[in-house]
C-alpha cells in the first residue's frame, strides 16, 4: 500500500531490501509457530497434529476453504480502512463499535426494506446507511482531535465501548424480532442475501472487499489525496508548512476508516448472518489491527496476513471441537507473532545501527 | 605554563595534581564511517589551565572527536591517555566519571524543571536524591564560575546564555577536569559571548582544561591559549601558546586560513566566508524605493503557545530587490514573523499587503501562488518528510495541482521528471531522485528546498521570499551557495526577508537590518558603517531607535 517502489532507494539495493523485508516477516512467523508448538506440548497436545488439522480444515477441505474465504471479506474491509487511517497517522482503534453499529443498522433496514424496494436498491441503501452511521460514530473523536488535539486512541476506544453497548441495546429495544426467543433482529431470508459465488457458500462480499482494497491501494499511491494523507501521517508539521488543511484531511481519514469498518459489518450481515443477535460481537477490529501492523500498512501484505489469519481462525474453530484446543489459542499465536515481530524489528534496528557506526 | 601551574595546585578542585603535565593525550585517534574517514590519526594534548581552540569547518571531524571524548563513539584506532594512563571511554557515563564534561551547541535541559532538578537528573535510579549535597555542589560551582543564578528557577525562565551556564555547571558536576564546549557562542548575544569568555577564563585559571570549538576566528583569538586546526579529518596544524601570544590578530587569521584551506587559489571565497569578510552585496539604488512596496506589514501580531515568543505589532515595507535582514537572538519572535508572512500562522491583528492586495486571510497555497515563498530553518522538522524521496519533497507544495497532477491523479512520470530536472539544475548531490531525502546532507536538503521555493515554472513567479536562518548547520561550501542564491535573487528583483543569527551574514547581504527583541521590531537600521554597534545595542534591548 505504500508508495514503496517510489520511495525506497536505488534499484541496485531494492532487490536485497525486498528480500530482507520478506525475511523480517517470515522469521517471526516461524518463531511464533515454534513457541506455539511448545505451549501445545506443555498441554499434552501434539502440535504437528494441531497445525496439520488447522491447515486441513482451514485451507484444504472444501467447506473449510469456503468458510475461510467468506471470513476474509469483513477482515479485509476493516484492514483497508485501517491502512488509510494508520498511513495518515491516525490510530482508529474504535473499529468494533463502528462495525457493530453498522451491523445493527443493516440488520434492521434490510428485512424492512426488502418487501418494499427492489433487491438491488435495498442492498445499496444498506451499504450506504451502514457506512454513513459508522462514519458519523467517528465524528466525535475526529472533532476532539482536530479542535482540541485530544488523542484519538483514547477517544475511539471509548466510543467503541459505547457503540458496542448501544448496538446491543438497539437490538433488544428497537429492532427486536418478537418471533424469536433470543433477542435478535428480524431475519433476512437466505435468497435475499448477497449472491453466492458459483456453487459454493462463499458470498460476493469477498469480491467487494478485494475491490475496495484495490481502490484504497490506488487512492494511496496514485492520487493527490492519498499523498496528502501520507504527508500528514509522516510529518504533521510538514503538512502545516505545506499548507495542507490538516483538519479536513483528519475528518476525511476518520470517515473513510470508520466507513469501511461499517461496510464490513454490513457485508457480514447481508452475506453471512441475515440477522443480528444482541450479544454478537466478533471483535474483528482488535484482531485486524495487529495484522495491519504486521503488514506495515501495506495492502498486499495485509491481504496475505488476513488470509493466514482467516485460515487459523476457521481451522482453529474446528480444532477446538475436534482436538480440545481452545479456539482462543489462535489469539495466543497472534500475540506470539506480534512479540516476535517486535523482537526481530528491534534486533534489525540494532544491527543496522551497528553496521552504520 | 609556570605561573598558572602554581594556581592549579592551590586550587581546591579535582584537578590533576600533575605539575604542568598533560591531562588528556590523544594519540593517533582514527575513526571511519562508511565512505568517510572522519578522524585520521589525530594526536592532541589538552593541558590543565589552558583554553585549547579547535577550528575547522563542518565535516572537518570536530564532532566525531567530541563524540569519542564524550564516550558516544569508539575510535577504530589510537588511544586516549589521562595523566599517562591509557583509558577506554566506553559510555557517556564513563566519560563523566573521568571528569570530562561536554556542552553541546543546543541546550539539552528540561525546560519545565528547576536548575537544581536538572542538575540532579544524572544520578542512578536507585539512589536517593540528596538535595542538600546537590545544593552544596551547585554553590561551589557557582562561586567558581562567578554565576548568579537561583537554583530554584525553572530553566525555561532563564536566558539562553544563562541556560548555557547551567549546562557548564552540569558538565563540571562530576569534577572539574576537562570541559568541552562545542560552538557555544552560536546562540549567544555579544553580551552573552563576553560573559562566557569570563567564565572560561575563570575556569582556566582554576586549572580546568578547556576545549573550545568554534568557527569564528575573532573568538578563537580572543579566548584561546592554543589553536589547532582540523581539516577533512586530519590535524593540519596549530599555533602553540608562546607563538600565539606573540602574534597579532591579523597574523593569526592569515595563518589559520592558510591552514584551513592551504595556499591554493580558488579557496579565497571559503576563507572570506569563514572570516566574515564576504563581499558585500551591491546595494540597490535608493531610487527603487520610490516604487510601490512589494510587501507591507501593518501592526501584525500573533498569538504564541506557552514558551513561545509571539510577534508584537510588526510593521515594515519591503521593496522589490531589497533585502531586509532580521537580526536578533533566537527565540525573539523571528519564527512567528516568518510564519505569519508565509500564511502558516494566523495573524491575530494587523494587515499584510502584497503589491497592494491584502493577503493576511489567505492560505499558504494561495499566498504561494501569489508569489510568497518561505524557506524554513527547520529543514527536517517541517521543511521535508525525511522518509519520502527527494522527488516527493520537491513537489510537496504542488500536490494536486497541474501539470504534475490531473484531476487529482498523480502523474508520477512527470513528478520524477520534474525532480530530475530540478536536481540537475540545482546541483543536488543525491544517488537518485528516489532516495529518501533524510539520507542527504544538510546542504543538499537546503538545495532541494531552494529548488522547491524559488522555482517559477510550476506556480508562477516568486516575489517575496523569507529565508529563516538559511545557512544554519551548513558547511562552508553550502553556506556560500545559499548566500549567492540570496544575492542573485535580490539582484533579480525578489523582495527578500532574511532572518539570521549570524551578524556577518546580515551585514553581507542586507540593505536594511531590523532587530527583533521580545517579539517587537526594536528598530530598523540602514546597513552602513557603524551598523554593527547599533544592532548590538538593539539586540540586547539596551537602545531603541
Amino acid at each position: 500500500m505504500s508508495t514503496g517502489s517510489e520511495v525506497t532507494g536505488s534499484s541496485s539495493t531494492a532487490g536485497r531490501d525486498r528480500l530482507l523485508a520478506v525475511v523480517r516477516v517470515l522469521v517471526p512467523v516461524v518463531l511464533a509457530l515454534f513457541v506455539g508448538a511448545l505451549i501445545l506440548l506443555s498441554f499434552g497436545k501434539d502440535p504437528l497434529a494441531y497445525y496439520g488439522y488447522v491447515v486441513r480444515r482451514g485451507l484444504l477441505s472444501p467447506s473449510g476453504l469456503e468458510a475461510t474465504v467468506t471470513r476474509i471479506a469483513p477482515l479485509l474491509l476493516i484492514a483497508a480502512g485501517l491502512i488509510v487511517a494508520f498511513r495518515a497517522g491516525i490510530w482508529n482503534l474504535g473499529v468494533d463499535g463502528q462495525f457493530l453499529l453498522a451491523s445493527v443498522v443493516t440488520a434492521a433496514l434490510a428485512p424492512a426494506l426488502m418487501g418494499v424496494l427492489p433487491w438491488g436498491l435495498t442492498m445499496l441503501i444498506c451499504f450506504v446507511a451502514a457506512t454513513a452511521v459508522a462514519a458519523v460514530w467517528s465524528l466525535l473523536p475526529a472533532f476532539l482531535k482536530v479542535r482540541y488535539g485530544i488523542n484519538e486512541i483514547i477517544t475511539t476506544l471509548m466510543m467503541s465501548f459505547l457503540g458496542i453497548s448501544l448496538s446491543n441495546v438497539l437490538v433488544k429495544i428497537a429492532f427486536n424480532d418478537p418471533a424469536t426467543t433470543v433477542p435478535q433482529t428480524a431475519t433476512l431470508p437466505v435468497e435475499d442475501r448477497l449472491p453466492r459465488l458459483f456453487d459454493t457458500t462463499i458470498n460476493s462480499g469477498v469480491i467487494i472487499a478485494l475491490v475496495v482494497l484495490l481502490l484504497v491501494h490506488l487512492m494511496m499511491t496514485r492520487t493527490a489525496f492519498g499523498l496528502k494523507l501520507q504527508v500528514v501521517g509522516a510529518n504533521p508539521r510538514a503538512a502545516v508548512h505545506t499548507g495542507l488543511s490538516v483538519g479536513k484531511l483528519t475528518y476525511a481519514t476518520f470517515a473513510i476508516s470508520a466507513g469501511l469498518a461499517g461496510l464490513a459489518g454490513s457485508v457480514e450481515i447481508l452475506g453471512v448472518w441475515g440477522t443480528m443477535r444482541a450479544d454478537w460481537n466478533p471483535a474483528y477490529g482488535l484482531l485486524v489491527i495487529p495484522l495491519v501492523f504486521l503488514a506495515r500498512f501495506h495492502g498486499a501484505a495485509s491481504l496475505a496476513f488476513v488470509v493466514f489469519f482467516a485460515v487459523l481462525m476457521i481451522g482453529g474453530e474446528s480444532a477446538s471441537r475436534r482436538l480440545g484446543v481452545p479456539h482462543f489459542y489462535v489469539l495466543v499465536l497472534v500475540s506470539l507473532l506480534l512479540i516476535f515481530f517486535a523482537l526481530v524489528e528491534y534486533l534489525d534496528q540494532r544491527w543496522r545501527k551497528r553496521s552504520r557506526a | 605554563m609556570n605561573t598558572q601551574v602554581q594556581n592549579i595546585s592551590a586550587a581546591p578542585s579535582a584537578v590533576p595534581e600533575g605539575r604542568g603535565e598533560t591531562f588528556v593525550e590523544l594519540r593517533g585517534i582514527t575513526k571511519r564511517f562508511p565512505g568517510v574517514l572522519a578522524n585520521d590519526s589525530i594526536s592532541l594534548d589538552f593541558n590543565p589551565g589552558e583554553i585549547h581552540v579547535l577550528l575547522g569547518e563542518n565535516g572537518a571531524g570536530k564532532s566525531t572527536l567530541i563524540g569519542i571524548l564524550a564516550g558516544m563513539q569508539q575510535p577504530d584506532a589510537g588511544e586516549i591517555r589521562i595523566r599517562g594512563q591509557r583509558v577506554r571511554i566506553g559510555s557517556p557515563r564513563q566519560s563523566l566519571e573521568l571528569g570530562f564534561g561536554t556542552v553541546f551547541q543546543h541546550v539539552l535541559l528540561v525546560q519545565s524543571l528547576t536548575v537544581l532538578e536538572n542538575l540532579m537528573l544524572g544520578g542512578s535510579w536507585w539512589q536517593r536524591i540528596d538535595r542538600a549535597a546537590a545544593l552544596r555542589r551547585f554553590r561551589e560551582l557557582s562561586d567558581l564560575l562567578g554565576l548568579n543564578i537561583s537554583p530554584d528557577t525553572p530553566v525555561g525562565r532563564l536566558s539562553l546564555g544563562q541556560q548555557q551556564q547551567v549546562e557548564i555547571v552540569r558538565a563540571l558536576w562530576r569534577g572539574e577536569g576537562l570541559l568541552i564546549l562545542d560552538e557555544p557562542t552560536s546562540m549567544l548575544t555579544p553580551e552573552g559571548v563576553r560573559e562566557l569568555g569570563q567564565v572560561m577564563v575563570r575556569l582556566r585559571d582554576e586549572g580546568v582544561a578547556i576545549v573550545f570549538i568554534t568557527h569564528k576566528l575573532q573568538e578563537a583569538y580572543a579566548f584561546g591559549d592554543r589553536l589547532s586546526v582540523l581539516r577533512l579529518g586530519r590535524l593540519v596544524g596549530g599555533i602553540d601558546k608562546d607563538r600565539l601570544k606573540a602574534m597579532s590578530e591579523k597574523e593569526v587569521t592569515d595563518e589559520v586560513i592558510r591552514l584551513m584551506f592551504g595556499n591554493t587559489e580558488g579557496h579565497d571565497r571559503d576563507a572570506e566566508t569563514l572570516a566574515g569578510l564576504g563581499q558585500r552585496r551591491v546595494k540597490q539604488r535608493a531610487a527603487r524605493r520610490s516604487t510601490v512596496p512589494c510587501l507591507s506589514l501593518r501592526g501584525v501580531s500573533t498569538e504564541g503557545d506557552i514558551g513561545e515568543c509571539p510577534l508584537r505589532d510588526a510593521s515594515f515595507d519591503l521593496y522589490p530587490g531589497e533585502v531586509l535582514g532580521i537580526a536578533g537572538v533566537d527565540g525573539n519572535g523571528q519564527k512567528h514573523l516568518a510564519e505569519v508572512i508565509a500564511g502558516q500562522r494566523p495573524a491575530a491583528r494587523g494587515e499584510i499587503w502584497l503589491e497592494g492586495e491584502r493577503v493576511e486571510a489567505l492560505s499558504v497555497p494561495a499566498r504561494r501562488k501569489l508569489g510568497i515563498r518561505y524557506i524554513t530553518d527547520e529543514r527536517m522538522g517541517e521543511g521535508t518528510v525525511g522518509t519520502f524521496s527527494v522527488a516527493h519533497n520537491v513537489v510537496m507544495k504542488e500536490i494536486g495541482l497541474p501539470p504534475l497532477w490531473r484531476h487529482g491523479i498523480t502523474l508520477w512520470d512527470r513528478v520524477f521528471g520534474h525532480a530530475r530536472a530540478q536536481i540537475q539544475e540545482h546541483d543536488v548531490r543525491t544517488p537518485s531522485e528516489r532516495t529518501p531525502i533524510g539520507r542527504l546532507s544538510g546542504g543538499n536538503i537546503q538545495k532541494v528546498l531552494l529548488a522547491r521555493e524559488l522555482a517559477d515554472e510550476l506556480v508562477g513567479e516568486a516575489k517575496v521570499v523569507t529565508f529563516n536562518k538559511p545557512t544554519y548547520g551548513l558547511d562552508l561550501q553550502s553556506t556560500r551557495m545559499a548566500r549567492d542564491r540570496i544575492r542573485r535573487g535580490a539582484e533579480a528583483g525578489l523582495a527578500t526577508v532574511l532572518i539570521s543569527t549570524e551578524l556577518d551574514e546580515l551585514l553581507e547581504l542586507s540593505d536594511r537590518i531590523a532587530v527583533m527583541f521580545q517579539g517587537r521590531l526594536a528598530g530598523i537600521v540602514d546597513n552602513a558603517e557603524g551598523a554593527e554597534r547599533e544592532i548590538g545595542l538593539l539586540m540586547t534591548g539596551a537602545a531603541s531607535v
